[in-house]
């Protein structure tokens, strides 16, 4: 099964003519010299043409709407349909950003309204939602610990400590904040080594990011005993909201002893991933960092005549970090939180951390049953846990990466592999809470029945996968001979497949 | 219980299995001290239908306008297939394409999307998107610094009339890495070309040049583009993608060409949306493309020598590279650029150019109509899908009128650029018609006071 390039399907002068305006408008009063001497390299294909072509790349794709798909960190549950619908009125689709408070009221109560459900849900006091995705909110918290550390004349603090099980993105923030990265080990039940933290805090010392639960799928034990660690040495703490799916309404950042939390609305509240994007990554203070809150903010002032709601910005917010995104961030994202959220209710949310730890949980009991190796098997499993396959690896000389792709043949998507890195030949399963037993019970059924394959066949495991539009692919061959553009093609026909 | 499958058998089955009582036993790691039951704040969960009711309240409550309002955000039609197609389960709900034999068709449609990218800014490559226009600006001018010959060279050339929010955005977001955006001199609308020599021998990493600037007006894209050149800077385009099927693209302009450009992806199928998600694009020359941030998808072949898709040059990213990434982006606006290469191959080239021709047409159109009330200046310079009229009276009361009589006049530029006085910037995109510029004529001649011919 292969789709051709859209490319490759037109038609010299095919047009699909309903789509543009009938008639080509002159352009003679703009200088000759401005004008392009040749077309853009665009497909010319007809309307239909389209529509199939898109159609069936979308068909190549596993997808949560199609497939169980566990991976680990990202929290793929159910996009409610709801929450697109809806948030694709005409009445907040057709808004141009720029028009006056007065005519979008509507806008600005749905957004007032998801900035306090997240205070309620994080135990923090200030919200901004305008971060694009997770890592810019990592940036807006990393930025506003060290814009409060620079408005109290406190210069030298200029480290950002992180557990070496940390996301990827929280030493890229660091670094692009102009902050030196202190990574410090993990101890061998999974929790931060305190001993080796409290040796590194200091009067360099600007924050710590930490998740919690963590990446290894358990929660942080001593989190009091770090929270005290750090603001004992003057720095701040960060939470990582990428596991709050974990303890949603069951215990509170605020209350951990965090100082500003990122949350990605695009995991816990549910808004699609849609092949990468877009997200959100909201960010929540304490009243230290409220001053310094990326703008701008939904403000609501209460009169006789009920609340109006604006835009707090530069003027009312001087000591901001600033703007973050050309108009207030992803908007239609962010009411699509906001419904998922309206029709989960307090309770709802407290169903979602106690449904997705179960799942885990008992997919994580099934698999050790079955001879899996746990990572923490001493420990309960947050919303998701790791497998090592390190003694299968050995054995068979199958590895994670032959187990990840025998799943896709098997109809699964692979869970995260090689993630955490200081777990050998991991696989990080997050099944979520929107999964049922029966589907958890199949994908054991699954890695079981490729473990018995890999001690029997190696090479057949080794070779999948076999169902798909492609087998593996040559990641070498792809960064050496790089083809990133149709245009390349033409210099490089050894890899057209024209 | 909303999208929780567990019937209570299996509620108690599955408890069973593991060992525990109750589902709230499994949180029993968690310091007693830390646990909550509730979230006062958070109110009861509803129904879809009663969500929706709520929702369409609230939708009504956004009052529907007349718009004339450009700034960095666009209303085109948008063809009905875009959004049929784009959120469609298998690309709504799908991940970032790591695991490359399950993500074909996500992979290529972003293949074909930097395939046209890089096309239409006659550039060779491009990424798989950034957030929106103005971040991609920033991380241009992060990418231009590393990129720069002169290893020290921190400072970025801008032209007045650069977006005034992305130089904002651009300037938190480079803030933490000691780089500096420099404003050029302007007169009459654009960068002044005698006053570069006042910049005598400081060292720049690079000068960005808006297309069309945000006034709608043209940099003397060659000039520049050659001077930067000929300082060993780099020359960072930031365009409107809509103009480039009908303007002369970045990647000719001058002696050798731009070598960054960047820009908002929205015009390109995008919906207004109350200010996003939009797209960022961000496109380069080959010599770059290690310094490039972001996702990109190349074409390589399977164990079988069947062609196919894959994330490619990954030691760049975050997830590999950590401290020492291009960048922190991780997730990025993956289904706008779905929604932009469905938008570019419905369009095609000459739909693209009619479209871009439209606009400029109809914003002409209004200009000259709106020039005929008493008071009004056109301006003299040429402009492209946007413009500036200089108005008798201060221009934020005329526009709350005008917002009143349900229309969005245009962005007032007299907070970011005084200089031009009351100088209103307007747009007619090809929604406009003939019918919605005598409206807004009529209108505005109410509120200035001045009587005009029907």
């Amino acid at each position: 099964m292969r789709e051709p390039l859209i490319f490759d399907q037109g038609r010299p002068g095919r047009r699909a003519p309903s789509q543009a305006p009938a008639v080509a408008a002159g352009t003679d009063d703009l200088p000759a010299a401005l004008i392009r001497r040749t077309p853009p390299p665009l497909p010319e294909v007809s309307e239909l043409q389209v529509v199939r072509h898109f159609t069936r790349l979308s068909q190549l794709n596993f997808s949560i709407d199609t497939h169980f798909y566990p991976l680990g960190s990202c929290t793929m549950k159910y996009n409610p349909r709801a929450a697109n619908k809806l948030a694709m009125l005409p009445g907040f689709l057709d808004r141009h950003p720029l028009e006056p408070e007065a005519h979008a009221q509507g806008f600005l109560e749905c957004l007032f309204d998801l900035q306090e459900m997240l205070k309620a849900a994080t135990g923090m006091t200030g919200v901004s939602l305008t971060p694009m995705a997770g890592a810019q909110g990592e940036f807006s918290g990393v930025a506003m610990i060290r814009a409060y550390h620079q408005a109290r004349g406190d210069t030298a603090r200029d480290q950002i400590i992180v557990p070496d099980a940390a996301h990827g993105t929280n030493p890229a923030t660091a670094t692009m904040c102009g902050c030196d990265v202190v990574e410090i080990p993990t101890g061998p039940d999974g929790d931060v080594d305190l001993a080796a933290l409290r040796q590194v805090v200091g009067p360099r010392t600007a924050g710590m990011m930490l998740t919690n639960p963590s990446t290894l799928g358990v929660f942080e034990r001593q989190i009091a005993e770090i929270a005290e660690a750090v603001h004992g040495a003057g720095g701040l703490l960060y939470y990582d909201g990428a596991n709050l799916n974990a303890i949603l309404g069951r215990a509170l950042p605020a209350a951990m002893g965090f100082d500003v939390v990122h949350i990605n609305l695009h995991k816990t509240f549910s808004t699609p991933h849609g092949g990468g994007g877009p997200g959100a990554g909201i960010v929540a203070v304490n009243d230290r960092l409220e001053p310094f809150l990326p703008i701008p903010i939904v403000g609501r002032r209460d009169g006789a005549a009920g609340h109006a709601y604006r835009w707090l910005a530069e003027a009312e917010r001087p000591q901001s970090i600033g703007r973050l995104s050309g108009f207030m961030g992803n908007a239609g994202v962010l009411l699509r939180a906001y419904v998922y959220m309206r029709l989960l209710g307090a309770e709802g949310m407290r169903r979602v951390s106690g449904y997705a730890t179960l799942n885990a949980n008992y997919l994580m009991k099934r698999l050790a049953a079955a001879g899996f190796t746990p990572a923490f098997s001493q420990r309960r499993a947050s919303h998701e846990f790791i497998i090592s396959l390190k003694d299968v690896t050995r054995d068979t000389g199958v590895s994670a990466l032959d187990f990840a792709k025998a799943l896709l043949d098997k109809g699964f998507h692979a869970p995260t592999t090689y993630f955490p890195m200081l777990v050998p030949e991991c696989l990080l399963i997050e099944p979520t809470e929107s999964e049922a037993r029966q589907e958890l019970d199949a994908f054991a059924q699954a890695l079981i029945e490729i473990r018995d394959l890999a001690f029997k066949d190696a090479a057949e495991v080794k070779s999948a996968p076999r169902t798909l539009p492609v087998r593996r692919l040559d990641d070498v061959r792809a960064a050496k001979q790089l083809d990133l553009t149709w245009q390349s093609r033409a210099d490089s026909p050894a890899v057209s497949p024209r | 219980m909303p999208f929780i499958p567990h019937t209570t058998d299996d509620t108690a089955a599955m408890l069973g299995a593991i060992g525990a009582r109750t589902i709230d036993e499994l949180f029993d790691e968690i310091p007693p001290a830390l646990r909550v039951v509730g979230l006062p704040g958070v109110p009861v969960g509803l129904s879809e239908a009663a969500v929706t009711r709520l929702m369409r309240e609230r939708a009504a409550r956004n009052r529907a306008t007349l718009c004339f309002l450009g700034a960095g955000a666009y209303e085109h039609h948008i063809p009905a297939a875009v959004w049929e197609i784009a959120t469609r389960g298998e690309f709504y709900s799908a991940y970032t394409p790591y695991q490359a034999e399950a993500s074909q068709g996500t992979l290529q449609l972003i293949y074909e999307y930097q395939s046209m990218l890089a096309g239409l800014t006659g550039l060779e490559v491009s990424n798989a998107s950034l957030y929106d226009g103005a971040t991609a600006f920033a991380e241009a001018c992060l990418m231009a610094v590393r990129g720069a010959r002169q290893a020290r060279a921190r400072r970025i050339a801008v032209p007045r009339y650069m977006n005034p929010v992305w130089l904002k955005v651009a300037r938190t977001l480079v803030a933490g890495q000691n780089i500096e955006l420099v404003e050029l001199t302007a007169t009459a609308g654009r960068t002044d070309l005698e006053a570069l020599a006042d910049l005598g021998d400081q060292d720049f990493a690079a000068i960005c040049i808006p297309y069309p600037n945000f006034l709608g007006g043209f940099e003397p894209i060659d000039e520049l583009t050659n001077w930067a050149h000929a300082r060993g800077m780099l020359v960072i385009a930031a365009c409107n993608p809509t103009a480039l099927a009908l303007l002369r693209p970045p990647g000719e302009w001058g002696e050798k060409g731009a070598d960054i450009a960047c820009g908002e992806g929205q015009p390109l199928g995008i919906p207004l949306s109350s200010g996003g998600p939009y797209f960022g694009f961000l496109t380069c020359r080959k010599a770059l493309v290690r310094q490039m941030p972001g996702r990109l998808v190349g074409g390589t072949l399977d164990v079988d020598g069947r062609p196919g898709f894959t994330l490619t040059l990954q030691a760049r990213e975050q997830h590999i590279r950590r401290s020492k990434a291009t960048s922190n982006i991780c997730t990025n606006q993956g289904l706008m650029v779905t929604a932009a290469t469905i938008y570019l191959s419905l369009l095609g080239s000459e739909g693209l150019r009619r479209v871009a021709a439209q606009c400029h047409a109809n914003t002409l159109e209004l200009v000259r109509a709106l020039a005929s009330v008493g008071g009004i200046t056109a301006p003299s310079a040429p402009f492209f899908h946007e413009a500036v009229l200089t108005l008798p009276w201060p221009v934020a009361p005329v526009l709350q009128q005008l917002a009143a009589a349900g229309i969005l006049g245009g962005y007032d530029l007299s907070a970011d650029f005084p200089e031009l006085g009351s100088a209103l910037l307007v747009c007619a995109t090809e929604l406009r018609t003939t019918e919605d510029i005598a409206v807004y004529r009529r209108a505005l001649a109410g509120v200035l006071g001045v009587a005009v011919a029907a």
